[in-house]
This record gives structure tokens, C-alpha cells and sequence, in this order.
């Protein structure tokens, strides 16, 4: 009730708040970016579109690296433990995260999924998001770097019509170039062209789980990126 | 669609500012999302409509400001337009975003007694 004159209004009180709504996400995701900095594991978030390659990337990551690189991944699906049993397959050691309904993972459930690993027998840790172009860039999962896999079938213009992911990204993966060949209508250059004009330090590598183009590239760009364990006092 | 994931982590935020308000009544609320936030304004308004009922923002009413997206220069501001390659030709510099990824609940309109 209004406390100046007893007429019986309410007081409306407006309050600043200036905070993010995601916070609580952002927080756990801090904690697991800590741990795994901590532990020297080079943790990469990899999206892109469902069929964009992802899991092919990691298959052919890991043929390629072989013992060089201790490899571990959280598959998330909607549904299915297909890929995480793909993954294992190929050596990698896997947890599948299913959501159910949900269209991304948060750090909540990466988290969840991390106590799963001894992180010190990791040297990276890829978090294979839901397949979906939108949905994960809005989720920080504590991710050192976000890698986006857009394969060429997806089309030139495939960034310009979904920015968010690219602008956040540190790196894209153009997938199945080995089909290039049976695509007229697809240029490198413009492709090429379009992801400049949505993210603004493009690194591309051309890549194809198939014929091999461009594993060695990525490998490299993962070993540049590893941290430096923390020394244990 | 994460809108409603959203929608449930706002929902979670206010609870919190009424926590300091006690037997306040939330009226309104206000929103700032980005351009380039990867939430969609439409989508945001009907995720709240749907699940409001119930909760501490039942009678609130959901203000959303969007934010557009803003393309600067690193090193000399000047702003790049939207669709144009992301890097400032004179300075050959990329690109930083100056605003349009926010997702923050900036106001709480609360009823005290």
C-alpha cells in the first residue's frame, strides 16, 4: 500500500536487474571449462547441421591421430546411441547424452556427462552437439573452441542464412568435399565468400572423412590449441 | 526450440528478485535480445505465453527489446553494414561485435503492498 498518504494504491516497484538469463548455464559451464583447462584437455565444441559429417570428422580424427592424441567424446542426440557407439568403434572413448526433445546440449549435462572420464588419460575432449545449425550457439558448455562442420552439399549460402553459430566459431570444417565434383552448382569461393561476412576471423579447412583432404590440417590446428596442463603443486 | 529453455531460465532469474521482495507481485518484465543472440524474439513471446501460467510471472507482462546486431572495426570503430565481409578495408582489421548477443533480463516491474 502506497506508506505516504494511506490511499490505498499499490507501489510499483521497478527494479534493475542488467543480468544474463543464461547465467546459471554460464557458471556451470566456467566450472567445466576450469576442470578441463586444469586437467590440460583441449575440450572443442563441434556442431553443425543434423548429416553435416560430424561424427565422420571424429572417426576420421581419430584413424588419423591414432596413439598421437587421446580422444574422448559426448554424442548428443535427441534419441539413439548410434553415434557414441560409432565413435567407440573408432577408438574414441564415448558417452551419449540423449535430450530427448531438447534441441541443444547445456553445461549442465555436459557437466553430468564429464564425471564420466578421468580427464588426466584425455588429451581432447570434442562435444558432439545436437544436430542443428541454431539451437547450441546459444549455450556456453565450457568449450575452449567452437568448431562448426557445414558440409558442401549444404549450399553457398548456408552461413548467411544462419549467422549466430558462424560468428561464434573459431573454426569451420567444410565437409565432403570429395563430392564437390557431382556439384555444379557449388563454389568454394562463394562459400568461402560467405562465411566472411559472418564471421569475422575466417579459418576454413577443407575437409573429407573419405579421402583424407584435410585431416592433417585439423590435426595440427588441435595441437596448436592444446593448453598447457597446470602444474600440480 | 531452446526459447522455452529460455523462458524457464528467466522465469528461475525473477524468482531470485522476488526472493528479496517478499509477497511482491511481478507486473512486468523487460528483455534485451540480440540480433544475433540465436533466440527468436516471436518464438520467446509465445514460449512465455505457454508457460507463465503457474509460475511467479503469471500476471507479468513480458517486455522484449531487440538488440540489432553491430559489426565495428577492432581498431578504428568505424561500423561495418550488415551482409558486408567482416573486416575494415582501410585498417585491414576484423571485425568485433559491438552488441546484438545479449539475452538479459534488464527490468523487474514488481507490486509491493
Amino acid at each position: 500500500m502506497c506508506q505516504d498518504c494511506g490511499c490505498g494504491d499499490v507501489n510499483i516497484v521497478p527494479v534493475d536487474v542488467h543480468e544474463k538469463i543464461l547465467a546459471k548455464n554460464d557458471s556451470v559451464a566456467a566450472h567445466n571449462r576450469s576442470h578441463l583447462r586444469g586437467a590440460g584437455v583441449l575440450c572443442v565444441n563441434l556442431m553443425g547441421s543434423p548429416g553435416a559429417g560430424k561424427t565422420a570428422v571424429l572417426e576420421a580424427t581419430a584413424r588419423a591421430a591414432s596413439s598421437a592424441l587421446a580422444i574422448g567424446a559426448i554424442a548428443g542426440d535427441l534419441a539413439t546411441d548410434n553415434d557414441a557407439r560409432r565413435l567407440k568403434a573408432a577408438g574414441i572413448e564415448a558417452m551419449p547424452v540423449n535430450t530427448g526433445s531438447m534441441c541443444h546440449l547445456d553445461a549442465d549435462l555436459v557437466h553430468r556427462a564429464l564425471h564420466h572420464f578421468d580427464l588426466k588419460d584425455l588429451d581432447l575432449l570434442v562435444i558432439e552437439n545436437v544436430g542443428n545449425l541454431v539451437c547450441p550457439a546459444v549455450y556456453d558448455l565450457g568449450q575452449a573452441l567452437n568448431v562448426v562442420a557445414l558440409a558442401v552439399t549444404e549450399g553457398e549460402d548456408k552461413p548467411l542464412k544462419y549467422p549466430t553459430m558462424f560468428a561464434k566459431a573459431d573454426l569451420v570444417l567444410l565437409t565432403k568435399t570429395d563430392l564437390l565434383p557431382h556439384l555444379p552448382n557449388v563454389r568454394l569461393e562463394a562459400v568461402h565468400d560467405a562465411i566472411s561476412r559472418v564471421m569475422p576471423r575466417p579459418r576454413i579447412i577443407q575437409f573429407s572423412a573419405n579421402d583424407g583432404t584435410g585431416v592433417e590440417l585439423w590435426l595440427d590446428w588441435l595441437q596448436a590449441n592444446r593448453p598447457v596442463a597446470e602444474v600440480l603443486v | 526450440m531452446h526459447e522455452y529453455s529460455v523462458i524457464q531460465s528467466l522465469v528461475d532469474s525473477v524468482e531470485a528478485q522476488v526472493a528479496q521482495h517478499p509477497g511482491a507481485a511481478v507486473k512486468r518484465l523487460r528483455v534485451s535480445i540480440g540480433e544475433l543472440s540465436g533466440v527468436d524474439t516471436t518464438l520467446l513471446a509465445s514460449a512465455y505465453e505457454v508457460f507463465r501460467g503457474g509460475t511467479i510471472c503469471e500476471g507479468a507482462l513480458l517486455e522484449i527489446v531487440p538488440v540489432r546486431a553491430r559489426w565495428t572495426c577492432k581498431n578504428c570503430g568505424r561500423e561495418i553494414p550488415k551482409g558486408e565481409v567482416l573486416r575494415c578495408q582501410p585498417c585491414d582489421a576484423e571485425a568485433k561485435l559491438a552488441g546484438g548477443d545479449e539475452i538479459i533480463l534488464d527490468q523487474v516491474e514488481l507490486e509491493v503492498q
